[in-house]
């Protein structure tokens, strides 16, 4: 890619992420939430791999690590309902509701979009380098 | 008691997510867990029908973080979800254990048990949920994974077969979706029970039968009724044995036939209008199919074929909306599961040994693998309804089930489709397992311990099957005779538990 | 009413795509505008004439919200749309390695 785009690339690519990690945050209080998130954290290395190629992105998150943060995401949000067993039942939400409209509030929700976040985000990623890895052998073969 | 339901769908999510990130790294950790994993499911849902058949109203309701219904998701077990999901339990079970030496030829085994422990989670979830959005999203869940597994081989012929399987799995979940949507807009609520209720005061003379025909096209294509049978003879030859087996044997029934007969009998109410296009279809695929397997070389493409033909007899069971067809119908269902998962192992077995399916190929087996000659034996005379095992009394049950309501035309369909049947299923015994074995085949041995045990289980449940008549088993039967025919009362009695 | 019609419209071009297409990557497409169709069509149920978007804010006394299940749900499906898409675009590119084309009628290994 050209100097324009890489430059810009690395100027904009930390914002996107951010900004992909407060929408998981802020989940339960505005619009967003964990997948909206997920899939602005995985745009944000897919912006990386298109600007500086495969590689780079790959050094960030290997494909191994991006299947293996998938299963603890998928884990955690199971683990988040499991939690309500605690409370005698399934999904129960037993944790502290707090004030409406705080960062902390709302319960085991902020949990659970963390978890999707993590799985969609390592998710969606892990989809584009394997279509990736799959276009690049075929090239080769 | 009630708090188990949850754990039909947590144990399989748990252990697909646990297998997939612990796989790579311990050996033999996926085999251990897959197998541990259907054990547990199958021993709670043993435990849960022989519970639900000793309390009174024969159900329960489970409400998801405590949220009453409507408002929450509720997830409902009775008579007909369990016995739905003791078939479901079984079978998965023996083809887990099967698949522990079978998937040795193939690589990446911790991925096949991923996915298979997906499906039985979509599966599992389709049959306790109690909401109608629920159900579509078990729906694609399963759906998403039964692709996957077609592809799993990824030769040529395999990924044709799950790219035509995909699209038109897809297209049947669009019409389904569609469906929901208006049903939504129609009643305000998703629950199944209370779209019963509100279904049974406000009338409309338009809505229904369209809603009706767009859950028909989608259900009955995952159910591969004949019209919409196209991409079955494909998708089921084409994946590995053991997931044939688990396709042929539950999945379409628990995606079609299941979702067919609780969104026709339980929420939208099953007119006559409807019973006669379920038997109209039963009947055409029970036909078309049954001709289709007789020109047929390749086994597991033949064994496909038949799937279609009786899935058709159980829908013409079920179609004829009297008590004695439905209990034909369902019980058809429940030996079908077990017989033709048993021919699709049996098939397994033979491409394992010889790297061929074609009957051409294939003669004199029953010398070198005689486990694989009598079990398959067993299963062939079950589907082809020989007396003594369970094959012949579901299919004497459906025959005299349509004699009795006078349906005399659809009876000499049934018995036609039987006698072909057993036709193509002696060119099986005679080209396969019968004859002068071949010089090439004379070293073979039969096949390891595991593939062995399930497939002598499966033939022990095919001979023993007809005891499911008999009284102490006949109650499970019952149950879920009685909770089809509870028809729309459906939403009381739901609501009636919801209240204790 | 015209905006359902225009939803049957675009349901009716995706379904074109799939069925008379013969490149897999358009039969895609078409899978991907039927089912964009169909989360339309379920949003447009929940809507209401003058309403606004269900999102609760400090200090506001909201009435007269759209319905907001159909848009959770339409989420959902979304979600669903995307693993069927991923999933039959990447048997597309293997089947493109085993036969060199991408041409439906070319695809022919399977008969009987």
């Amino acid at each position: 890619m050209s100097l324009i785009v890489k430059t810009i690339t690395r100027l904009t690519v930390g914002l996107i992420l951010l900004f992909g990690i407060y929408i998981i945050l802020h989940g339960h209080l505005s619009p967003g939430g964990g997948f909206a998130g997920g899939v602005i954290v995985a745009l944000s290395f897919v912006h990386l791999m298109l600007a500086f190629g495969k590689d780079t992105a790959v050094a960030k998150i290997s494909s191994n690590l991006a299947s293996n943060l998938e299963s603890i995401g998928a884990l955690m949000f199971l683990g988040v309902a499991l939690l309500g067993f605690l409370g005698g039942s399934f999904f129960l939400n037993i944790l502290g509701k707090g004030q409406s409209f705080k960062l902390f509030s709302a319960g085991s929700i902020p949990l659970s979009n963390i978890a999707i976040g993590i799985k969609v985000g390592v998710g969606l990623f892990a989809i584009f380098l394997a279509l990736v890895i799959l276009e690049k052998s075929k090239k080769e073969g | 008691m009630v708090n188990i339901i949850p754990f039909f769908v947590i144990i399989p999510l748990g252990t697909a997510f646990l297998i997939s990130l612990l796989g790579k790294y311990v050996r033999h950790f996926a085999g251990i867990a897959i197998s541990l994993s259907s054990a547990v499911v199958l021993a709670l849902s043993i435990s849960c029908a022989v519970y639900l058949s000793s309390t009174a109203d024969k159900i329960l309701v489970y409400k998801i973080g405590g949220w009453v219904p409507p408002f929450g998701i509720s997830l409902v077990l009775d008579g007909l979800s369990i016995f739905m999901l003791v078939m479901v339990s079984l079978v998965s079970f023996f083809v887990a254990v099967y698949s522990l030496s079978y998937m040795e030829r193939y690589t990446d085994k911790p991925k096949f048990f991923t996915l298979f422990s997906l499906m039985v989670c979509g599966m599992n979830g389709i049959i306790i949920t109690g909401d109608l959005f629920n159900l579509f999203v078990f729906l694609e869940i399963a759906s998403i994974a039964s692709y996957a597994l077609v592809a799993f081989g990824t030769e040529a012929e395999e990924l044709e077969a799950s790219f035509k399987y995909a699209i038109m799995g897809s297209v049947a979940s669009c019409f389904i979706f569609i469906g929901i949507a208006f049903l939504y807009g129609f009643t305000s609520t998703l629950n199944m029970a209370d779209i019963a209720r509100v279904l049974s005061v406000k009338h409309s003379s338009y809505v229904l039968p369209f809603v009706g025909t767009l859950f028909l096209m989608g259900f009955g294509l995952k159910a591969a009724l004949v019209p919409f049978h196209a991409w079955l003879a494909d998708a089921h030859p084409s994946a590995p044995a053991s997931i044939s087996a688990m396709l042929s044997g539950i999945l379409i029934k628990t995606l079609g036939v299941y979702a067919l007969i609780r969104v026709f009998f339980s929420i939208i109410g099953s007119t006559q209008a409807y019973l006669s296009v379920l038997m109209f279809l039963g009947t055409a695929s029970l036909l078309v199919a049954v001709i289709l397997a007789l020109s047929q070389w390749d086994l597991k493409r033949l064994l496909a074929y038949h799937s279609i033909s009786q899935i058709g007899y159980v829908v013409l069971g079920i179609g004829l909306g009297t008590p004695l067809g439905i209990l034909g119908g369902l019980f058809h269902l429940f030996n079908h599961s077990i017989f033709k998962s048993l021919l699709f192992l049996n098939s397994g077995a033979i491409d394992y040994c010889l790297g061929t399916r074609d009957l051409k190929e294939t003669s004199g087996l029953a010398k070198i693998m005689p486990v694989t000659a009598k079990t398959n034996l067993i299963a062939s005379m079950s589907i082809a309804g020989i007396p003594p095992f369970n094959g012949f009394f579901s299919k004497l049950i459906i025959i005299f089930a349509c004699i009795q309501s006078g349906h005399l035309g659809y009876g000499l369909c049934a018995v036609i489709g039987s006698i072909l049947t057993l036709a193509s299923f002696m060119k099986v015994q005679k080209y396969a397992f019968l004859g002068r074995l071949k010089d090439k085949f004379k070293n073979i041995k039969e096949v390891p311990a595991a593939m062995r045990l399930s497939m002598l289980a499966l033939a022990f449940i095919c001979v023993f099957g007809g005891i499911m008549l008999l009284m102490p088993f006949r109650v499970f039967l019952d149950d879920a005779v009685q909770a089809v025919l509870r028809g729309t009362h459906y939403s009381s009695v739901v609501f009636e538990a919801v209240g204790k | 009413m015209s905006l359902y019609l225009l939803c049957l419209l675009l349901f009716c071009v995706g379904f074109y795509g799939i069925l008379r297409k013969r490149n897999l990557v358009k039969m895609i497409i078409g899978l991907g505008i039927m089912e964009y169709s169909m989360n339309l069509f379920f949003v447009l149920l929940g809507y209401r004439m003058q309403g606004r978007s269900p999102i609760e804010a400090m200090d506001q006394n909201v009435l007269n919200m759209v319905d907001p299940l159909p848009q959770a749900l339409v989420l959902t499906s979304i979600i669903i749309g995307l693993g069927v898409t991923a999933l039959v675009i990447s048997i597309a590119i293997r089947i493109y390695d085993k036969y060199g084309t991408f041409d439906i009628t070319k695809i022919n290994k399977l008969r009987g």
